[in-house]
């Protein structure tokens, strides 16, 4: 009974899913529910001078135009501790308002009626006549500044570094130097993001696309200025995210508001193309690394420096310095992070925000001086193997990557790779075959969880957690079944609601680390309370014993010494007439982070095979090897590193957002010229786990996973690139016209 | 979205006379025109459905050994015609290589034709667009147009046709039938399309309440068989339009080229047919360098209307790749993935 952790358990939520019956935010069929369909601002800066919504108020259907005339003035307070999900300087977008337009597609007004149809009708009909007013949308390094003291607080720093950077890259007997730039790129989740709104009274319930009930409750709260008591968020499924939901976006607000204002539930669902604009994105970045090292190839410096754009009227920072600081060893470190401002609508955290960024760079820069030093890339990265945390001055709470890299290499066949560009050839198609490592930093946050025994013999478990697709629900139930020794059909575990106890965000590879431990905590919480009342009790098996003479095994107590028999859960509640029980447990980092630097690891490898003539990179295998700690689900696991690949392959070689900095907008916001891989993209994604059980982290022993798939695949890839082509694109995505 | 009336019509003439109405636009799939009415590119004021007509849905033989097909039959059921298949391979692989199965199980050989571009600055009511809103200027001048027209483009328009369909249609030299107001009356596909010039709004020579009734294919179009192909490049491997795309039908007699066709996608507002290169490859031995001067030759004209130099080379090498396979002989069985340049990759799933 104690195999339930680590087997590859199929989604429990995965028949509800399939079959129509997990009911998604926008599914919520309330009595009475109307419809908004928002109205957004063309220009990228400038204001209002006029609204004309009498057209509008006169079609069919419509209950109201809400526009920044005639909103009413919501308080915006601060939350005093910024949630680190929003931007950490400046003021977020205070919707309707003001006059003032901040981006190209802002929302500038609403408009709700009966149908939807009726409700998009009648936002075409509301007249706006804009002042337009010079805008930044040109992305010029040269404007780049520190981030501010908001950012720097969070540990999104403008420098770090160790060292004499400068003197060693001087001094250094081989250099490499070069840029790289990613465009913006959208998170494209399938479900699009969207809020119903219903008001009974004083009391606000919100159906949202979130992955963070409670931090979506406290946001609305502040905006409001009413008591989160007052509030409850249920999301209960989401269909894919990547970051978008982690922060509370302005249209949850005008659903809100638009309820309030019709006295109606309102339902608000942004169209594919306001997703280009109402939430975030990743930021265009544009990087430059240069590498100093021995003729042995010892990394003797390191300069990275990250550009990246970012909204004027709030400033969203990424950790894009973490994986320079100490993936490899090096004595001599300088890494600066600069933002240009632009007139955008802010980006947001897109899977591994700034990491697989400062990854990108590093990674392909690494590549580069592999080849000025005539050594394998492979090698290269061994011979300057950080054994601690050279930044931190922190030992790794764990830290298997070189098991990584063989085991990949291995699987791989690396050793075949010629190490001449230009020398592999299968008919008329080049062959390259490239590599790159993957970090992502391990976190926990507190968490906690409740767990009901009842008294079918089964455990319900709760936590105000969200499955974005992970397989949350999935894995929270091994470690409950496994925990209280039940076989996993008898625990179910419930999600995606305020009313149950708290949970940390959903995002940034903590989900298990938290609350897996929250989890652990609350079984045996709910053990020991009624172990407790069966050594309390004046007759049974237990009556009397000390508690260290009990234990709990098999799905129920037995004494410590392996005498008399198991007693059911059941058995035990009913002996006490308790239809159940049921008790909370919470977990938080501890002193481990000080004694320790925890991080998840990967090595993967790719091979392309490119077409010269007409420019266009496959790329058949994708292998990568990874160390994420202790392995709970390795379906869902594997599930997860396959995704990361896909997306790694999307940004190496189709994602970019088509900026026409004429207008500050989105050309191709829509699913048809923004282009995602599709199946015909992906050949063989294999994701192998090095076995490894990080108690040093935390109790369960594990990581995370989420972010780290997507690291280092999109580096592997354009170095894959060069390998076949003997050319080195350093501007993603890696199109033919680039190739040609 | 706009108000609108609908009507749904029980005969051709009802149709016509129905859709005669200034503002009026026929439906049928909705596969395009639904779309652009949701983001309000397209707003009828009446739309006349063509769902419900008897007819117009059968794949024919003709006795002089042509086919005509019915404008409402539809993409994948076309494609998948075993007769049709065998004696037009090349129309087949173009049909399966747009959009997606779910799209072509919808989407009407009629509606093919008559598709909008994907001219992104077109499919954006924030911007100006000379054929969305005649006078109202060409955003897409200046801007995101890397993927925009090298050939027949003007001032005024520089977007281009995004059908797949038409290209080894055009090659063919296909026939659209038509009814309307006047009368029937047949235009050749190559010149169904109409080149902006000052007049980007006119996409087509259809007048108000015309309706393509039917396609046809002429017997010697079947005369390629053996050495038909459609290559389409594009930026990712399916459910992507084309970069660029050529089709090539080539008829080889004693190791000569007996008669050519080729046509290019992508290219231009319009399906290209590219007739000098056609009659350059007459008489040619089926080889690179006769390729490589029919490629030069399709392309003579091609300028760029903004960062799309690439396509003209891109657009020369696709003629060849295809004119290349065309000779190697039409594969006995479709292409796992259809006008591909790639085979499958293993391991993945396709479809």
């Amino acid at each position: 009974m104690n195999a339930i952790i680590g087997q590859p358990v199929s989604r429990v939520d995965g028949p509800a899913k399939v079959t129509g019956h997990a009911t998604y935010a926008a599914e919520f069929d309330l009595p009475g529910l109307v419809h908004a369909a928002m109205v957004v601002a063309p220009i990228p800066r400038g204001h209002i001078r006029s609204v004309d919504t009498a057209a509008a108020e006169r079609a069919p259907g419509v209950l109201a135009i809400l526009t920044h005339e005639n909103a009413p003035r919501l308080p915006y307070h601060q939350i005093p501790q910024r949630p680190q999900v929003d931007a950490q300087s400046g003021e977020q977008l205070h919707v309707l308002q003001d006059a003032e337009v901040r981006f190209n597609g802002q929302p500038v007004a609403v408009a709700v009626a009966e149908t939807l149809e009726q409700a998009v009708h009648a936002a075409e009909l509301v007249r706006i006549d804009y002042a337009r007013t010079p805008a930044l949308t040109i992305f010029d390094p040269a404007r780049g500044r520190p981030p501010s003291e908001g950012n720097v607080k969070a540990g999104r720093v403008p420098e770090l570094g160790r060292g004499e950077a400068e003197a060693a890259l001087a001094a250094a007997p081989v250099r490499v130097e070069a840029r790289y730039t990613h465009p913006r790129e959208h998170h494209n989740a399938i479900e699009p993001h969207v809020t119903i709104a219903h008001w009974e009274g004083e009391h606000l319930t919100l159906y949202d696309k979130t992955q963070w009930v409670d931090n979506d409750r406290k946001e609305i709260a502040h905006v409001f200025g009413i008591p989160e008591e007052r509030i409850r968020v249920v999301s209960p499924f989401v269909g894919g995210a990547f970051g978008s939901a982690l922060r509370t976006w302005p249209h949850v607000t005008l659903a809100a508001m638009a309820a309030q204002r019709v006295g109606r539930p309102v339902r608000l669902e942004l169209t594919r193309r306001q997703l280009y604009t109402s939430i975030g994105f990743r930021p265009h970045s544009e990087q430059h690394v240069a590498l100093g090292a021995t003729k042995d190839g010892r990394l003797s410096a390191l300069k990275h420096e990250v550009i990246q754009q970012v909204g004027r009227y709030e400033e969203y920072a990424e950790t894009v310095l973490s994986p320079t600081s100490h993936l490899y060893s090096c004595p001599n470190l300088l890494a600066r992070y600069r933002l240009v401002e632009m007139d955008t609508n802010s980006p947001c955290p897109m899977r591994a925000p700034g990491v697989v960024t400062g990854v990108l760079g590093l990674e392909m820069a690494m590549d580069e001086l592999a080849v000025e030093l005539n050594i394998d890339p492979l090698e290269l990265r061994l011979r300057n193997y950080a054994e601690t945390d050279e930044q931190k001055g922190l030992p790794w709470s764990s830290k298997e990557l070189r098991a990584c890299y063989a085991t990949a290499a291995e699987r791989f066949g690396w050793s075949r790779r010629r190490p001449e560009p230009r020398s592999m050839r299968e008919g008329d198609q080049l062959v390259g075959y490239g590599m790159a490592t993957a970090i992502y930093h391990s976190d926990r946050s507190a968490a906690t969880a409740s767990v009901a025994l009842t008294g079918n013999g089964g455990a319900v478990v709760r936590s105000a957690s969200s499955d974005m697709g992970p397989g949350t629900y999935t894995s929270m139930t091994q470690v409950a079944a496994e925990t209280l020794g039940l076989p996993l059909e008898q625990v179910r575990f419930e999600l995606g609601d305020t009313n149950l106890p708290y949970a940390p965000v959903h995002g940034g590879s903590v989900t298990m680390a938290s609350l897996g431990n929250a989890i652990v905590a609350a079984c045996g919480a709910a053990q020991k309370k009624l172990a407790d009342l069966a050594r309390a009790a004046q007759q049974g098996p237990f009556s009397g014993l000390p508690s260290e003479a009990v234990a709990f095994h098999g799905g129920g107590l037995a004494r410590a010494d392996g005498s008399g028999s198991v007693v059911p859960y059941a058995e035990l509640l009913r002996q006490h007439n308790l239809g159940w029980l049921e008790a909370e447990g919470s977990a938080q980092p501890g002193e481990e982070t000080k004694k320790y630097s925890s991080a998840a690891f990967g090595a993967v490898f790719v091979e392309v095979r490119v077409d010269e003539a007409l420019g266009t990179v496959r790329v058949p295998r994708i292998i990568g090897a990874y160390d994420v700690g202790r392995v709970i689900n390795p379906k869902t696991a594997r599930s997860q590193c396959i995704g990361g690949m896909v997306g790694g392959l999307g940004m190496a070689l189709e994602e970019r957002a088509d900026w026409d900095a004429r207008f500050g907008r989105v050309m191709n916001a829509n699913l048809a010229e923004y282009l995602v891989p599709v199946n015909a993209d992906i050949g063989v994604t294999e994701a192998i786990f090095v076995p490894n059980d990080d108690r040093n982290f935390n109790p369960l022993g594990v990581k995370g996973l989420a972010e780290v798939a997507i690291c280092g695949v999109a580096p592997a890839i354009a170095n894959a690139v060069w390998h076949a082509t003997g050319r080195r694109i350093r501007q993603l995505p890696i199109t033919p016209d680039v190739l040609l | 979205m706009n108000r609108f009336d609908y009507i749904r019509p029980g005969t051709v003439a009802e149709a016509v006379s129905a859709a005669a109405v200034p503002g009026s636009a026929y439906l049928a799939a909705g596969t395009n025109l639904l779309d652009l009415m949701k983001i309000g590119v397209a707003r009828p004021e009446r739309l006349v459905d063509l769902n419900y007509l008897p007819g117009l849905d059968a794949i024919e033989a003709l006795p002089d050994g042509g086919v005509r097909i019915g404008a409402r039959v539809r993409n994948a059921d076309l494609a998948q015609d075993p007769g049709f298949r065998r004696r037009f391979p090349a129309v087949a692989e173009a049909l399966l290589s747009g959009a997606s199965g779910q799209l072509r199980n919808m989407a009407t050989v009629g509606g093919n034709l008559l598709q909008r571009t994907r001219c992104p600055y077109f499919q954006d009511t924030a911007s100006a667009c000379n054929r969305r809103a005649p006078g109202s200027g060409c955003d897409a001048r200046g801007g995101e147009n890397r993927l925009h027209a090298v050939l027949g483009w003007s001032e005024a328009c520089i977007a281009t046709h995004p059908s797949d369909f038409c290209v080894p249609l055009v090659a063919l030299g296909a026939v659209v039938e038509i009814a309307g107001p006047a009368g029937p009356r047949e235009v050749p596909l190559a010149d169904f399309h109409l080149l902006p010039g000052a007049t980007p709004e006119r996409e087509s020579v259809l007048a108000p309440g015309e309706l393509v009734t039917a396609l046809r294919l002429p017997a010697e179009a079947a005369g390629f068989a053996a050495h038909a192909r459609y290559v389409k490049l594009r930026e990712r491997t399916s459910y992507a339009f084309a970069v660029v795309s050529a089709a090539a039908a080539l008829r080889i007699e004693d190791g000569r080229i007996a008669a050519a066709r080729l046509a290019l996608g992508g290219v231009a507002a319009k399906p290209w047919r590219a007739e000098a290169a056609e009659a350059a490859l007459v008489g040619a031995a089926p080889d690179a360098a006769a390729f490589q001067q029919a490629a030069e030759i399709a392309l003579a004209e091609a300028r760029p209307s903004g960062d799309n130099a690439f396509k003209i080379e891109l657009a020369r090498r696709i003629a060849r790749r295809a004119l290349r396979l065309a000779a190697a002989g039409t594969p006995e069985r479709l292409p796992a993935l259809p006008a591909s340049p790639f085979a499958p990759l293993s391991g993945g799933l396709h479809g």
